[in-house]
């Protein structure tokens, strides 16, 4: 039961995580350049621009959900389970979705590098 | 990329490395936290290490929107995963511990990840020239492929 509950917890945890970072991308994306900004208009500018743009306070609700069930994940199950698996869980989820939503150019080089780092995520655990 | 920027990928793996290790030991001082007691995971905001590990992760969340703002999400996410590394470095010549060969293997595929993408190109060019909603015919060759 205590498995079921930690392996929940980290499926809920790579679901929100990478819906959280690929709105927080966008609306980084839609801010443009924060060091630009701030030496052009100071660093009120700054968050006042990142505030205002309407994805933002999403992906940060999607990030909290993520921060809680880590937290709810933590408490179930081991820190070297929980943690590596929802980790390398998310690269490869977040490399799918910035390709799909994003429309990132994720080529072979950062295909190889997701897998590769998911691959060592989980062989640290071991 | 300045150096500028090198510096806040690695205030990334830092800032995130240390913010989860204090979470990390203020959970286990707390305990399991089931569906029962849901006021114990709010209050498990007044525990010290808690609330020094949600310090750091502020950091480390002001560092991420930043990268965000110049770089695509997958160039700025493995650098997160070189905490890992980190780790394991200073577990082994700070504290002297023993790193079995599995993670010795993970850490080399960690930093060879981390240099694939780090050797690549850090945004996605046609963003910044293009309409955002029409998407480049890479891009589109890309989706056809699928």
């Amino acid at each position: 039961m205590k498995d079921i509950c930690a392996w929940a917890a980290i499926g809920l945890v790579v679901l929100t995580s990478t819906t959280g970072d690929v709105l927080l991308s966008h609306s980084m994306k839609r801010v443009g350049d924060v060091g630009e900004l701030w030496k052009r208009r100071g660093v009120l500018a700054v968050v006042g621009r990142v505030l205002r743009t309407p994805t933002f306070a999403l992906g940060l609700m999607a990030m909290a959900v993520a921060f809680y069930s880590l937290l709810f994940g933590l408490s179930w199950g081991n820190l070297s389970l929980v943690v590596p698996a929802s980790a390398s869980l998310t690269f490869v989820a977040n490399a799918v979705a910035a390709r799909i939503f994003l429309h990132e150019r994720v080529g072979r080089r950062r295909w190889i590098a997701a897998l590769l780092v998911a691959g060592g995520v989980v062989l640290m655990a071991v | 990329m300045t150096f500028r920027k090198y510096l806040v990928l690695a205030g990334i793996t830092v800032l995130s490395t240390a913010g989860d290790s204090l979470l990390a030991r203020g959970m286990k001082e707390l305990g399991s936290v089931s569906l029962h007691n849901l006021s114990g995971l709010l209050l498990a905001i007044l525990n010290p290490w808690v609330t020094a590990g949600i310090l750091f992760l502020l950091a480390f969340f002001a560092c991420y929107m930043s990268a965000l703002s110049w770089a695509d999400l997958t160039y700025v996410l493995p650098a997160t995963s070189l905490g890992y590394v980190l780790v394991a470095l200073i577990a082994r010549f700070g504290f002297h511990e023993e790193i079995s060969p599995t993670r010795w293997l993970g850490i080399a595929l960690i930093a060879s990840g981390v240099g694939f993408v780090a050797a690549g190109p850090s945004v996605t060019p046609s963003r910044q020239h293009l309409d955002s909603r029409e998407p480049s015919s890479d891009a589109l060759s890309q989706e056809v492929k699928l």
